[in-house]
């Protein structure tokens, strides 16, 4: 009896809740910590870029439209599926950082978990940074945080699991919708993500997954018109500033990357959700 | 007309004759033909080019039945000056109103050298009786039309009543006026079922004496598509090698990205021949390609992905 052939996964782009390959037909060779091959992943160009820009901005009005508590759900929802897939991610999670399965485990458990926080938050957070502003006069003068619009991510280069979840749930919790970068290096993990964004309730177009060279693709969305805000956390020094010069022409906001190395275990805060909100304030008479 | 086509409309069964005995178009081979024209690479300065081209073919169209006096300025000036901040962009076509609305664009744009056209003849349905359907193009002439959309009765083209439709289009073409408004004939397609009738409609508009053949009024699916354009391509080079008559070419609906509009002139280009490439021979009935249009040349101008936000709604 012969062997039977392996069949391995094609790890695509995720764009607009669908997995295209790379408009330009290129992929690139991904290796674990150790060096080893892992797989052979999509490439992804400035086209690619593009069309991830016009499925977010086409999926923003629905999703920043839907209510508070429905984002909720959806990214509790998110959290169960990538629980139902802990293994997986474990696995892929100890490939790409060479750490052993416990710690992947721990890993990925903290992902899960930083989903669901962030879940918690989505008919919080205008409880929090909004206000009733007292004025001198005969109004109720209302701040409430809504969403920027587009934001495109650059996802960190390490902790392919948990740092881009903790990158890309805060943006989409408050009704945003991103392009995401993943890491160059350890990208496996992010298209398993997306696998699991499929399948949450998430609408298509919500979060778009590119794999590839950030230094490549990120200054074609930073200089992009239709592109509201971007965050440069996973952007190398150089590439911060570019991509930061870039974004000036159309008043981006950025989110410039920490000065110190993140610890991705700690408690985020409200920040990373904060960055990505405009505030709107409305005066409304005391009627009598 | 002293063409050698003048004794086929002299009744019904000749004109049936002609038009039955066009040869038939092989539709798979058309799809496959409009198909592979659409893959061709167009970039860089052949691109800016195509933009510009396609740009100054426009007819900027607004057919609603919310259409409004201050709607149809607003796209005037638009229609003038597509891109206020930048004045190397040159100016579309034609706009295309309903014919109470032509005073208003004409007044609008008045010495712009951009044309008002005007739908007619009971658009876009067309069922209406020739006495209104001649009043009806009648008022968008006086109105100061410079064209005449008119849309052919579908229905007898469909029931093999030929001469009919033949009147009809030679009666709207009397009514524009001799040497007056440019008369043209919209097939409608998406209602013609078959590539056989579209070669046959199209012969038969320009036998009876329009001046372009436009797809679709934009208000049925499918509207323009690539191999019916083909098709009528075909046609209208063909009419002129066989009656020495040049006649233009106006897809109309569905038309919204860049991409699309060179795909058309691509198109144009390989199957009638670059002579049509020219405003005055090929038309774009579109309304929202001009902002794709005009996304697409700023990304050429400034090299950064452009915006909708900084084009104006339409």
């Amino acid at each position: 009896m012969s062997e039977r052939l392996a069949v391995r996964k094609t790890y695509k782009l995720f764009i607009g809740g669908a997995f295209p390959r790379s408009e330009s037909g290129r992929s690139y060779v991904v290796t674990s910590s150790k060096g080893d091959f892992l797989a052979n992943v999509s490439k992804a160009s400035r086209k690619d870029a593009r069309d991830a820009v016009t499925a977010a901005r086409k999926a923003f009005p629905g999703w920043s439209g839907a209510t508070a508590y429905n984002r909720g759900q959806i990214l509790y929802r998110v959290a169960e599926m990538l629980e139902g897939r802990r293994a997986q991610f474990a696995a892929e999670v100890a490939d790409a950082d060479g750490v052993g399965a416990k710690k992947a485990g721990e890993l990925v458990d903290a992902a899960v978990d930083r989903l669901v926080w962030y879940a918690g938050w989505s008919d919080k957070i205008g409880a929090v940074l909004g206000a009733s502003n007292p004025v001198a006069g005969p109004y109720f003068n209302l701040s409430s945080p809504e969403p920027t619009g587009v934001v495109a991510v650059v996802a960190p280069p390490s902790a392919p699991l948990l740092g881009l979840v903790s990158v890309i749930a805060p943006v989409v919790v408050t009704g945003n919708t991103c392009v995401v970068i993943a890491s160059e290096r350890a990208p496996l993990p992010s298209i398993t993500l997306a696998e699991v964004l499929a399948t949450s309730d998430l609408p298509g177009g919500v979060v778009n997954i590119l794999t590839g060279s950030a230094a490549e693709i990120a200054p074609w969305l930073a200089g992009h018109m239709d592109v509201n805000a971007v965050d440069l956390t996973g952007a190398a020094p150089d590439l911060a500033v570019t991509c930061e010069e870039l974004a000036a022409e159309n008043l981006k906001r950025v989110l410039r990357p920490a000065a110190k190395p993140v610890d991705w275990l700690a408690d985020p805060g409200v920040e990373r959700m904060a960055a990505f909100l405009e505030t709107k304030t409305v005066w409304h008479p005391i009627g009598t | 007309m002293t063409t050698p086509l003048a004794e086929v409309a002299s009744s019904t069964s000749t004109l049936r004759a002609f038009l039955h005995g066009l040869p038939g178009v092989d539709r798979v081979g058309a799809d496959a033909r409009a198909a592979t024209l659409g893959t061709r690479s167009i970039k860089t300065t052949a691109k800016k080019q195509a933009i510009d081209l396609a740009i100054r073919m426009v007819d900027l169209t607004t057919l609603e039945g919310a259409d409004t006096p201050g709607k149809v300025r607003a796209m005037c000036a638009k229609a003038v000056h597509p891109d206020p901040v930048d004045a190397s962009v040159p100016s579309v076509a034609a706009v295309c109103v309903y014919p109470d609305l032509v005073p208003t664009a004409v007044a609008a744009l008045n010495g712009t050298g951009v044309k008002v056209a005007s739908v007619a003849t009971a658009f876009p349905s067309g069922r209406s009786s020739l006495d209104v359907k001649v009043k009806d193009t009648e008022l968008a002439v006086a109105a100061g039309a410079s064209e005449i959309d008119m849309v052919i009765d579908r229905g007898a083209f469909l029931a093999g009543d030929y001469l009919k439709v033949y009147e009809e289009i030679a009666a709207v073409r009397a009514a524009c006026g001799p040497g007056g408004a440019h008369l043209k004939v919209i097939l409608e397609t998406g209602e013609l079922a078959t590539y056989d009738n579209v070669r046959r409609a199209s012969w038969l508009a320009m036998i009876a004496g329009a001046d372009f053949i436009k797809t679709s009024t934009g208000k049925v699916a499918p509207a323009a598509t690539l191999p019916v354009t083909l098709v009528m391509l075909e046609a209208v080079r063909d009419f002129l090698r066989t009656t020495g008559r040049k006649v233009g070419v106006k897809p109309a609906g569905g038309i919204r990205t860049t991409k699309d509009a060179i795909k058309y002139l691509v198109l144009v280009n390989e199957t009638a021949g670059p002579d049509w490439l020219d405003p005055d021979w090929f038309r774009l009935g579109a309304s929202s390609l001009l902002n794709d249009l005009l996304m697409q040349r700023q990304k050429m101008t400034t090299g950064r992905y452009a915006g909708p936000d900084y084009f104006t709604l339409d």
